[in-house]
Protein backbone atom coordinates (compact mmCIF):
# COMPACT_ATOMS: atom_id res chain seq x y z
CA UNK A 1 0.00 0.00 0.00
CA UNK A 2 1.35 3.37 -1.02
CA UNK A 3 1.26 6.11 1.59
CA UNK A 4 0.78 9.70 0.43
CA UNK A 5 2.41 12.14 2.85
CA UNK A 6 1.98 15.91 2.63
CA UNK A 7 4.53 18.20 4.26
CA UNK A 8 2.50 21.30 5.02
CA UNK A 9 2.46 24.36 7.28
CA UNK A 10 0.31 27.27 6.19
CA UNK A 11 3.09 29.70 7.00
CA UNK A 12 5.97 30.17 4.57
CA UNK A 13 9.65 29.57 5.16
CA UNK A 14 9.25 27.23 8.13
CA UNK A 15 11.23 24.36 6.60
CA UNK A 16 8.76 22.33 4.49
CA UNK A 17 11.09 21.85 1.54
CA UNK A 18 14.06 21.11 3.79
CA UNK A 19 11.95 18.53 5.63
CA UNK A 20 10.46 17.01 2.46
CA UNK A 21 13.93 16.47 1.03
CA UNK A 22 15.28 15.04 4.29
CA UNK A 23 12.37 12.73 4.99
CA UNK A 24 12.14 11.45 1.41
CA UNK A 25 15.86 10.72 1.44
CA UNK A 26 15.60 9.08 4.85
CA UNK A 27 12.79 6.76 3.73
CA UNK A 28 14.74 5.79 0.60
CA UNK A 29 17.86 5.13 2.67
CA UNK A 30 15.78 2.71 4.74
CA UNK A 31 15.05 0.84 1.51
CA UNK A 32 11.63 2.20 0.59
CA UNK A 33 10.90 3.29 -2.97
CA UNK A 34 10.06 6.96 -2.51
CA UNK A 35 9.17 9.90 -4.73
CA UNK A 36 9.11 13.51 -3.61
CA UNK A 37 6.91 15.97 -5.53
CA UNK A 38 7.32 19.74 -5.60
CA UNK A 39 3.84 21.33 -5.44
CA UNK A 40 5.27 24.84 -5.27
CA UNK A 41 4.49 25.67 -8.89
CA UNK A 42 6.23 28.86 -9.99
CA UNK A 43 8.58 28.95 -6.99
CA UNK A 44 10.21 25.58 -7.28
CA UNK A 45 13.21 24.91 -5.09
CA UNK A 46 12.98 21.27 -4.08
CA UNK A 47 15.25 20.46 -7.05
CA UNK A 48 17.87 22.88 -5.70
CA UNK A 49 17.82 21.34 -2.24
CA UNK A 50 17.99 17.86 -3.79
CA UNK A 51 20.84 19.03 -6.03
CA UNK A 52 19.18 18.02 -9.30
CA UNK A 53 18.22 21.41 -10.75
CA UNK A 54 20.38 20.89 -13.84
CA UNK A 55 18.62 17.67 -14.73
CA UNK A 56 15.06 19.07 -14.89
CA UNK A 57 13.64 18.59 -18.38
CA UNK A 58 9.95 17.94 -17.87
CA UNK A 59 7.92 18.73 -14.77
CA UNK A 60 4.76 17.87 -12.81
CA UNK A 61 2.55 20.23 -14.88
CA UNK A 62 3.83 18.73 -18.15
CA UNK A 63 2.73 15.32 -16.90
CA UNK A 64 -0.70 16.60 -15.80
CA UNK A 65 -1.19 18.22 -19.21
CA UNK A 66 -0.04 15.11 -21.07
CA UNK A 67 2.96 16.95 -22.56
CA UNK A 68 5.33 14.35 -21.14
CA UNK A 69 4.91 10.94 -19.60
CA UNK A 70 5.70 10.29 -15.98
CA UNK A 71 8.98 8.48 -16.57
CA UNK A 72 10.28 11.37 -18.68
CA UNK A 73 9.64 13.81 -15.82
CA UNK A 74 10.85 11.71 -12.86
CA UNK A 75 14.46 12.41 -11.90
CA UNK A 76 16.38 9.58 -10.29
CA UNK A 77 18.42 10.75 -7.30
CA UNK A 78 22.15 10.33 -7.88
CA UNK A 79 22.98 9.28 -4.31
CA UNK A 80 20.13 6.96 -3.51
CA UNK A 81 18.67 4.56 -6.06
CA UNK A 82 15.29 4.17 -4.34
CA UNK A 83 14.61 7.92 -4.53
CA UNK A 84 12.96 9.97 -7.31
CA UNK A 85 12.07 13.62 -7.64
CA UNK A 86 9.13 15.08 -9.57
CA UNK A 87 10.00 18.76 -9.98
CA UNK A 88 7.59 21.69 -10.20
CA UNK A 89 7.18 23.93 -13.19
CA UNK A 90 8.82 27.29 -12.86
CA UNK A 91 6.81 28.92 -15.63
CA UNK A 92 3.21 28.08 -14.74
CA UNK A 93 1.09 29.31 -11.87
CA UNK A 94 -0.54 27.30 -9.10
CA UNK A 95 -3.85 27.00 -10.95
CA UNK A 96 -2.15 24.60 -13.37
CA UNK A 97 -2.83 21.98 -10.70
CA UNK A 98 -6.29 20.46 -10.96
CA UNK A 99 -7.77 17.93 -8.61
CA UNK A 100 -8.31 15.50 -11.45
CA UNK A 101 -4.82 15.99 -12.90
CA UNK A 102 -3.09 15.59 -9.53
CA UNK A 103 -5.18 12.52 -8.76
CA UNK A 104 -4.23 10.93 -12.05
CA UNK A 105 -0.47 11.47 -11.51
CA UNK A 106 -0.64 10.25 -7.90
CA UNK A 107 -2.36 7.04 -8.90
CA UNK A 108 0.28 6.42 -11.57
CA UNK A 109 3.02 7.00 -8.98
CA UNK A 110 1.27 4.69 -6.52
CA UNK A 111 1.89 1.83 -8.95
CA UNK A 112 5.64 2.05 -8.42
CA UNK A 113 6.32 3.83 -5.11
CA UNK A 114 5.77 3.00 -1.43
CA UNK A 115 5.91 6.59 -0.26
CA UNK A 116 4.83 9.73 -2.10
CA UNK A 117 6.01 12.90 -0.34
CA UNK A 118 4.20 16.08 -1.36
CA UNK A 119 6.14 19.29 -0.63
CA UNK A 120 3.36 21.85 -0.19
CA UNK A 121 3.67 25.53 -0.98
CA UNK A 122 2.85 28.02 1.80
CA UNK A 123 -0.62 29.49 2.22
CA UNK A 124 -4.06 27.98 1.89
CA UNK A 125 -4.58 28.62 -1.82
CA UNK A 126 -5.03 26.09 -4.60
CA UNK A 127 -1.43 24.78 -4.57
CA UNK A 128 -1.51 23.98 -0.86
CA UNK A 129 -5.00 22.49 -1.13
CA UNK A 130 -3.94 20.23 -4.02
CA UNK A 131 -0.88 19.09 -2.07
CA UNK A 132 -2.96 18.02 0.93
CA UNK A 133 -6.09 16.79 -0.87
CA UNK A 134 -5.03 13.18 -1.46
CA UNK A 135 -2.89 12.80 1.69
CA UNK A 136 -3.07 9.81 4.00
CA UNK A 137 -0.72 11.45 6.46
CA UNK A 138 0.26 15.06 7.06
CA UNK A 139 3.53 16.25 8.51
CA UNK A 140 2.56 19.61 9.97
CA UNK A 141 5.77 21.60 9.92
CA UNK A 142 5.81 24.31 12.56
CA UNK A 143 8.30 26.78 13.99
CA UNK A 144 8.05 27.45 17.74
CA UNK A 145 6.43 30.83 17.38
CA UNK A 146 2.86 32.06 17.68
CA UNK A 147 2.08 32.89 14.04
CA UNK A 148 3.44 29.60 12.73
CA UNK A 149 1.45 27.65 15.32
CA UNK A 150 -1.69 29.57 14.40
CA UNK A 151 -1.25 28.81 10.71
CA UNK A 152 -0.58 25.14 11.44
CA UNK A 153 -3.81 25.02 13.43
CA UNK A 154 -5.58 26.43 10.39
CA UNK A 155 -4.03 23.77 8.16
CA UNK A 156 -5.09 21.00 10.53
CA UNK A 157 -8.61 22.38 10.24
CA UNK A 158 -8.30 22.18 6.44
CA UNK A 159 -7.04 18.60 6.61
CA UNK A 160 -10.11 17.77 8.67
CA UNK A 161 -12.56 19.42 6.29
CA UNK A 162 -11.08 19.85 2.82
CA UNK A 163 -9.10 16.67 2.21
CA UNK A 164 -10.34 13.76 0.15
CA UNK A 165 -10.58 11.64 3.28
CA UNK A 166 -12.73 14.28 4.98
CA UNK A 167 -14.94 14.82 1.93
CA UNK A 168 -15.53 11.12 1.42
CA UNK A 169 -16.02 10.43 5.13
CA UNK A 170 -13.06 8.03 5.25
CA UNK A 171 -10.70 7.54 8.16
CA UNK A 172 -9.26 11.04 8.77
CA UNK A 173 -5.82 12.12 7.57
CA UNK A 174 -3.26 11.24 10.24
CA UNK A 175 -1.55 14.42 11.47
CA UNK A 176 1.93 14.54 12.95
CA UNK A 177 3.77 17.56 14.30
CA UNK A 178 7.29 18.32 13.12
CA UNK A 179 8.74 21.18 15.12
CA UNK A 180 11.57 22.78 13.14
CA UNK A 181 14.18 25.47 13.79
CA UNK A 182 13.96 24.75 17.51
CA UNK A 183 16.41 26.69 19.66
CA UNK A 184 16.25 25.56 23.31
CA UNK A 185 18.16 28.59 24.59
CA UNK A 186 15.59 30.89 23.01
CA UNK A 187 12.84 28.87 24.65
CA UNK A 188 14.51 29.30 28.05
CA UNK A 189 14.73 33.05 27.48
CA UNK A 190 11.04 33.15 26.62
CA UNK A 191 11.50 34.24 22.99
CA UNK A 192 10.11 31.00 21.61
CA UNK A 193 7.38 28.56 22.52
CA UNK A 194 8.48 25.27 24.06
CA UNK A 195 7.79 21.80 22.63
CA UNK A 196 5.18 21.34 25.35
CA UNK A 197 3.45 24.65 24.50
CA UNK A 198 3.17 23.81 20.81
CA UNK A 199 2.02 20.25 21.46
CA UNK A 200 -0.61 21.55 23.85
CA UNK A 201 -1.98 24.09 21.38
CA UNK A 202 -1.99 21.89 18.28
CA UNK A 203 -2.98 18.70 20.09
CA UNK A 204 -1.47 16.33 17.52
CA UNK A 205 1.27 13.72 18.10
CA UNK A 206 4.89 14.82 17.86
CA UNK A 207 6.97 13.26 15.08
CA UNK A 208 10.18 15.13 15.69
CA UNK A 209 12.00 18.23 16.82
CA UNK A 210 14.62 19.59 14.41
CA UNK A 211 17.06 22.03 16.01
CA UNK A 212 17.98 25.36 14.44
CA UNK A 213 21.26 24.52 12.78
CA UNK A 214 23.88 26.05 10.53
CA UNK A 215 24.20 22.70 8.81
CA UNK A 216 20.80 23.16 7.12
CA UNK A 217 21.89 26.21 5.13
CA UNK A 218 25.19 24.57 4.29
CA UNK A 219 23.38 21.46 3.07
CA UNK A 220 20.92 23.35 0.89
CA UNK A 221 23.64 25.49 -0.62
CA UNK A 222 25.47 22.36 -1.69
CA UNK A 223 22.32 20.56 -2.83
CA UNK A 224 22.65 17.68 -0.37
CA UNK A 225 19.67 16.91 1.91
CA UNK A 226 20.76 17.61 5.48
CA UNK A 227 19.82 14.08 6.61
CA UNK A 228 22.93 12.86 4.75
CA UNK A 229 25.06 14.93 7.14
CA UNK A 230 25.08 12.59 10.12
CA UNK A 231 27.60 14.82 11.88
CA UNK A 232 24.94 17.50 12.28
CA UNK A 233 22.28 17.71 14.95
CA UNK A 234 19.62 18.55 12.35
CA UNK A 235 20.62 15.53 10.24
CA UNK A 236 20.40 13.22 13.25
CA UNK A 237 17.05 14.70 14.29
CA UNK A 238 15.67 14.03 10.79
CA UNK A 239 16.92 10.43 10.93
CA UNK A 240 15.14 9.97 14.25
CA UNK A 241 11.96 11.42 12.75
CA UNK A 242 12.09 9.03 9.79
CA UNK A 243 12.58 6.11 12.17
CA UNK A 244 9.53 7.23 14.17
CA UNK A 245 7.54 7.53 10.95
CA UNK A 246 8.38 3.89 10.32
CA UNK A 247 7.11 2.94 13.77
CA UNK A 248 10.21 3.04 15.97
CA UNK A 249 9.97 4.62 19.39
CA UNK A 250 12.88 6.92 20.10
CA UNK A 251 13.50 9.56 22.75
CA UNK A 252 13.48 13.20 21.59
CA UNK A 253 16.89 14.83 21.36
CA UNK A 254 18.02 18.45 21.16
CA UNK A 255 15.06 19.77 23.10
CA UNK A 256 16.94 21.01 26.14
CA UNK A 257 19.78 23.48 26.30
CA UNK A 258 23.11 21.83 25.68
CA UNK A 259 25.39 21.82 28.73
CA UNK A 260 29.06 21.88 27.84
CA UNK A 261 30.28 18.45 28.87
CA UNK A 262 33.51 17.59 30.65
CA UNK A 263 35.35 16.41 27.52
CA UNK A 264 34.14 19.35 25.47
CA UNK A 265 35.42 21.73 28.12
CA UNK A 266 38.85 20.12 27.92
CA UNK A 267 39.17 19.52 24.21
CA UNK A 268 36.90 22.24 22.86
CA UNK A 269 34.60 21.58 19.93
CA UNK B 1 -55.82 34.99 81.35
CA UNK B 2 -52.66 36.53 80.13
CA UNK B 3 -51.97 39.70 78.22
CA UNK B 4 -53.18 39.97 74.53
CA UNK B 5 -49.62 39.32 73.32
CA UNK B 6 -49.53 36.15 75.34
CA UNK B 7 -52.82 34.99 73.84
CA UNK B 8 -51.49 35.50 70.35
CA UNK B 9 -48.43 33.52 71.30
CA UNK B 10 -50.49 30.70 72.79
CA UNK B 11 -52.53 30.43 69.63
CA UNK B 12 -49.41 30.21 67.49
CA UNK B 13 -48.01 27.47 69.65
CA UNK B 14 -51.29 25.59 69.58
CA UNK B 15 -51.39 25.81 65.85
CA UNK B 16 -47.81 24.63 65.52
CA UNK B 17 -48.30 21.69 67.84
CA UNK B 18 -51.54 20.61 66.23
CA UNK B 19 -50.15 20.79 62.74
CA UNK B 20 -47.10 18.81 63.80
CA UNK B 21 -49.25 16.17 65.39
CA UNK B 22 -51.35 15.90 62.28
CA UNK B 23 -54.51 16.84 64.09
CA UNK B 24 -54.89 20.01 62.13
CA UNK B 25 -56.76 20.08 58.82
CA UNK B 26 -56.13 23.30 56.91
CA UNK B 27 -59.18 25.27 55.91
CA UNK B 28 -57.47 26.47 52.73
CA UNK B 29 -56.12 24.54 49.82
CA UNK B 30 -54.63 25.81 46.60
CA UNK B 31 -55.15 23.80 43.44
CA UNK B 32 -54.65 24.62 39.78
CA UNK B 33 -57.57 24.37 37.37
CA UNK B 34 -58.39 25.91 34.04
CA UNK B 35 -61.60 27.57 32.95
CA UNK B 36 -62.84 28.88 29.69
CA UNK B 37 -63.56 32.57 29.93
CA UNK B 38 -64.99 34.95 27.38
CA UNK B 39 -62.65 37.67 26.30
CA UNK B 40 -63.94 41.11 25.42
CA UNK B 41 -61.60 42.87 23.02
CA UNK B 42 -61.52 46.65 23.39
CA UNK B 43 -60.56 48.11 20.05
CA UNK B 44 -61.24 51.75 20.60
CA UNK B 45 -60.63 54.32 23.27
CA UNK B 46 -63.74 56.42 22.84
CA UNK B 47 -66.01 55.66 25.80
CA UNK B 48 -69.20 56.85 24.08
CA UNK B 49 -68.66 54.55 21.15
CA UNK B 50 -67.89 51.69 23.45
CA UNK B 51 -71.02 52.32 25.50
CA UNK B 52 -73.23 52.41 22.40
CA UNK B 53 -71.79 49.21 20.92
CA UNK B 54 -71.96 47.39 24.21
CA UNK B 55 -75.60 48.29 24.72
CA UNK B 56 -76.33 47.05 21.19
CA UNK B 57 -74.71 43.68 21.89
CA UNK B 58 -76.50 43.33 25.22
CA UNK B 59 -79.82 44.01 23.55
CA UNK B 60 -79.25 41.20 21.05
CA UNK B 61 -77.98 38.49 23.41
CA UNK B 62 -78.15 39.49 27.05
CA UNK B 63 -77.88 35.89 28.28
CA UNK B 64 -74.40 35.71 26.84
CA UNK B 65 -73.08 38.46 28.99
CA UNK B 66 -74.96 39.11 32.14
CA UNK B 67 -73.24 37.65 35.17
CA UNK B 68 -70.65 35.91 33.00
CA UNK B 69 -67.01 36.29 34.02
CA UNK B 70 -65.17 38.34 31.42
CA UNK B 71 -61.56 39.08 30.68
CA UNK B 72 -60.83 42.33 28.90
CA UNK B 73 -58.23 42.27 26.18
CA UNK B 74 -56.76 45.75 25.68
CA UNK B 75 -53.99 44.76 23.30
CA UNK B 76 -54.92 47.57 20.90
CA UNK B 77 -54.98 50.31 23.50
CA UNK B 78 -51.51 51.82 23.48
CA UNK B 79 -52.37 55.04 25.32
CA UNK B 80 -50.99 54.89 28.86
CA UNK B 81 -53.56 57.54 29.89
CA UNK B 82 -56.55 55.37 28.90
CA UNK B 83 -58.92 55.37 31.85
CA UNK B 84 -59.48 51.78 32.91
CA UNK B 85 -61.57 52.88 35.90
CA UNK B 86 -64.24 54.42 33.65
CA UNK B 87 -64.29 51.29 31.51
CA UNK B 88 -64.68 49.15 34.61
CA UNK B 89 -67.55 51.31 35.86
CA UNK B 90 -69.27 51.08 32.48
CA UNK B 91 -69.02 47.28 32.39
CA UNK B 92 -70.11 46.70 35.99
CA UNK B 93 -73.04 49.05 35.50
CA UNK B 94 -74.21 46.62 32.79
CA UNK B 95 -73.90 43.67 35.25
CA UNK B 96 -70.82 42.25 33.62
CA UNK B 97 -68.31 40.55 35.97
CA UNK B 98 -64.77 41.62 35.17
CA UNK B 99 -62.20 39.07 36.25
CA UNK B 100 -59.12 40.79 34.91
CA UNK B 101 -57.33 42.24 31.94
CA UNK B 102 -54.90 40.78 29.46
CA UNK B 103 -52.37 41.96 26.86
CA UNK B 104 -52.02 45.36 28.48
CA UNK B 105 -49.09 47.74 28.16
CA UNK B 106 -47.17 48.07 31.45
CA UNK B 107 -48.84 51.36 32.50
CA UNK B 108 -52.31 49.88 32.09
CA UNK B 109 -51.28 46.74 33.96
CA UNK B 110 -50.42 48.95 36.89
CA UNK B 111 -53.80 50.74 36.66
CA UNK B 112 -55.53 47.37 36.63
CA UNK B 113 -53.71 46.23 39.76
CA UNK B 114 -54.70 49.43 41.55
CA UNK B 115 -58.32 48.78 40.56
CA UNK B 116 -58.12 45.28 42.02
CA UNK B 117 -58.28 43.57 38.63
CA UNK B 118 -56.14 40.55 37.91
CA UNK B 119 -53.54 40.79 35.16
CA UNK B 120 -53.89 37.58 33.18
CA UNK B 121 -51.30 36.19 30.80
CA UNK B 122 -52.87 35.01 27.63
CA UNK B 123 -52.13 31.46 26.63
CA UNK B 124 -52.38 32.58 23.03
CA UNK B 125 -48.88 34.05 23.04
CA UNK B 126 -47.19 30.67 23.21
CA UNK B 127 -49.33 29.44 20.34
CA UNK B 128 -48.01 32.29 18.24
CA UNK B 129 -44.37 31.44 18.86
CA UNK B 130 -44.20 27.70 19.43
CA UNK B 131 -41.10 27.01 21.49
CA UNK B 132 -38.80 24.75 19.50
CA UNK B 133 -37.42 21.91 21.56
CA UNK B 134 -33.95 22.83 22.79
CA UNK B 135 -31.20 20.82 21.16
CA UNK B 136 -27.59 20.37 22.19
CA UNK B 137 -24.72 20.22 19.74
CA UNK B 138 -21.76 18.11 20.85
CA UNK B 139 -18.45 18.33 19.00
CA UNK B 140 -15.80 15.82 19.95
CA UNK B 141 -12.77 17.52 18.48
CA UNK B 142 -10.57 20.57 18.74
CA UNK B 143 -11.90 23.56 16.81
CA UNK B 144 -9.10 24.95 14.64
CA UNK B 145 -8.23 28.46 13.53
CA UNK B 146 -10.62 29.57 10.79
CA UNK B 147 -13.38 27.14 11.78
CA UNK B 148 -16.77 28.32 12.97
CA UNK B 149 -19.34 26.27 14.86
CA UNK B 150 -22.90 27.47 15.55
CA UNK B 151 -25.41 25.69 17.76
CA UNK B 152 -28.76 27.12 16.75
CA UNK B 153 -31.46 27.10 19.39
CA UNK B 154 -29.44 25.31 22.04
CA UNK B 155 -26.23 24.61 23.87
CA UNK B 156 -22.84 23.84 22.40
CA UNK B 157 -20.49 21.36 24.03
CA UNK B 158 -16.94 21.09 22.74
CA UNK B 159 -14.93 18.12 23.93
CA UNK B 160 -11.58 19.56 22.90
CA UNK B 161 -10.01 22.99 22.66
CA UNK B 162 -11.02 26.07 20.68
CA UNK B 163 -7.97 27.46 18.88
CA UNK B 164 -7.00 31.07 18.33
CA UNK B 165 -8.87 32.33 15.30
CA UNK B 166 -11.72 29.82 15.76
CA UNK B 167 -15.27 30.84 16.68
CA UNK B 168 -17.90 28.97 18.66
CA UNK B 169 -21.41 30.40 18.83
CA UNK B 170 -24.58 29.15 20.52
CA UNK B 171 -28.07 30.46 21.15
CA UNK B 172 -27.75 28.71 24.50
CA UNK B 173 -24.68 28.08 26.66
CA UNK B 174 -21.20 27.01 25.58
CA UNK B 175 -19.12 24.41 27.39
CA UNK B 176 -15.50 23.83 26.41
CA UNK B 177 -13.74 20.82 27.90
CA UNK B 178 -10.36 22.14 26.88
CA UNK B 179 -8.71 25.53 26.51
CA UNK B 180 -10.82 28.31 25.02
CA UNK B 181 -8.37 30.41 22.98
CA UNK B 182 -10.62 31.73 20.22
CA UNK B 183 -13.95 33.54 20.38
CA UNK B 184 -17.03 32.23 22.21
CA UNK B 185 -20.45 33.85 21.86
CA UNK B 186 -23.25 32.43 23.98
CA UNK B 187 -26.86 33.61 24.12
CA UNK B 188 -26.50 34.68 20.50
CA UNK B 189 -30.26 35.07 20.12
CA UNK B 190 -30.47 37.19 23.25
CA UNK B 191 -30.69 34.66 26.09
CA UNK B 192 -29.23 36.52 29.08
CA UNK B 193 -29.17 33.34 31.16
CA UNK B 194 -26.68 31.63 28.86
CA UNK B 195 -23.20 30.97 30.28
CA UNK B 196 -19.76 30.09 28.94
CA UNK B 197 -17.84 27.44 30.84
CA UNK B 198 -14.32 26.45 29.86
CA UNK B 199 -11.63 24.33 31.44
CA UNK B 200 -9.13 27.07 30.77
CA UNK B 201 -9.93 30.58 29.52
CA UNK B 202 -7.40 32.29 27.24
CA UNK B 203 -10.08 33.65 24.92
CA UNK B 204 -9.81 36.39 22.32
CA UNK B 205 -13.41 37.31 23.07
CA UNK B 206 -16.28 36.03 25.20
CA UNK B 207 -19.79 37.38 24.86
CA UNK B 208 -23.19 36.67 26.33
CA UNK B 209 -26.30 38.16 24.74
CA UNK B 210 -24.15 40.80 23.09
CA UNK B 211 -22.18 41.89 26.16
CA UNK B 212 -18.55 41.10 25.52
CA UNK B 213 -15.09 40.96 27.04
CA UNK B 214 -11.78 40.91 25.20
CA UNK B 215 -8.56 39.24 26.32
CA UNK B 216 -7.51 42.29 28.32
CA UNK B 217 -10.81 42.41 30.23
CA UNK B 218 -10.41 38.74 31.10
CA UNK B 219 -6.86 39.36 32.25
CA UNK B 220 -7.89 42.38 34.33
CA UNK B 221 -10.49 40.16 35.93
CA UNK B 222 -7.85 37.51 36.64
CA UNK B 223 -9.67 34.93 34.52
CA UNK B 224 -7.03 32.57 33.14
CA UNK B 225 -7.99 29.18 34.50
CA UNK B 226 -11.29 27.34 34.53
CA UNK B 227 -14.20 29.73 34.70
CA UNK B 228 -17.90 30.25 34.27
CA UNK B 229 -18.72 33.50 32.51
CA UNK B 230 -22.24 34.81 32.92
CA UNK B 231 -24.33 37.95 32.93
CA UNK B 232 -25.17 39.60 36.22
CA UNK B 233 -27.87 42.00 35.07
CA UNK B 234 -26.16 43.74 32.18
CA UNK B 235 -22.64 43.15 33.43
CA UNK B 236 -20.41 40.21 32.61
CA UNK B 237 -18.84 38.37 35.49
CA UNK B 238 -16.53 35.39 35.66
CA UNK B 239 -16.41 32.91 38.49
CA UNK B 240 -13.30 30.80 38.72
CA UNK B 241 -13.96 27.10 38.64
CA UNK B 242 -11.59 24.28 39.30
CA UNK B 243 -12.45 21.77 36.60
N1 LIG C 1 16.52 23.52 11.13
C1 LIG C 1 16.88 24.63 10.47
N2 LIG C 1 17.90 25.39 10.92
C2 LIG C 1 18.28 26.50 10.28
N3 LIG C 1 17.70 26.94 9.16
C3 LIG C 1 16.67 26.26 8.65
C4 LIG C 1 16.20 25.06 9.27
N4 LIG C 1 15.16 24.61 8.54
C5 LIG C 1 15.00 25.44 7.51
N5 LIG C 1 15.91 26.44 7.56
C6 LIG C 1 16.05 27.56 6.63
O1 LIG C 1 14.81 28.23 6.50
C7 LIG C 1 14.62 28.67 5.18
C8 LIG C 1 13.30 28.15 4.66
O2 LIG C 1 13.37 26.74 4.55
P1 LIG C 1 12.50 25.94 3.50
O3 LIG C 1 12.70 26.46 2.13
O4 LIG C 1 12.72 24.50 3.75
O5 LIG C 1 11.07 26.38 4.02
P2 LIG C 1 9.67 26.18 3.27
O6 LIG C 1 8.69 26.00 4.37
O7 LIG C 1 9.77 25.15 2.24
O8 LIG C 1 9.47 27.60 2.60
P3 LIG C 1 8.34 28.00 1.53
O9 LIG C 1 7.12 28.24 2.34
O10 LIG C 1 8.84 29.23 0.90
O11 LIG C 1 8.21 26.84 0.59
C9 LIG C 1 15.82 28.18 4.37
O12 LIG C 1 16.72 29.25 4.25
C10 LIG C 1 16.39 27.08 5.23
O13 LIG C 1 17.77 26.96 5.06
MG1 LIG D 1 9.22 25.21 0.15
Amino acid sequence: MTQIIVVTSGKGGVGKTTSSAAIATGLALKGHRTVVIDFDIGLRNLDLIMGCERRVVYDFVNVINGEANLNQALIKDKRCDKLYILPASQTRDKNALTQEGVGKVLSLLAEQFEYIICDSPAGIENGAMMALYYADLAIVTTNPEVSSVRDSDRIVGMLQSKSRRAEQGLEPVKELLLLTRYAPERVSSGEMLSVVDVEEILAIPLLGVIPESQSVLKASNSGVPVILDQESDAGIAYSDSVARLLGEELPFRFITEEKKGFLKRIFGN
Amino acid sequence: MGSPEFNVYRRKVDHFVKSKLGMYTPSLELKGASFTLSVLHIKHQDMERLTAELDNKLAIAPQFFIGAPLVINIELIKDPLFDLATLKTLLTSRQLVIVGITEAIPELMLQAKLLGLAVIKSGKQSQHHPQLPKTTKIIQQTIRSGQQIYAKGGDLIIIGAVGNGAEVIADGSIHVYGTLRGKAMAGAAGDKHAVIIAKKVEAELVSIAGQYWLTENLQQNGTTQGACIRLDGHILTADNLSL
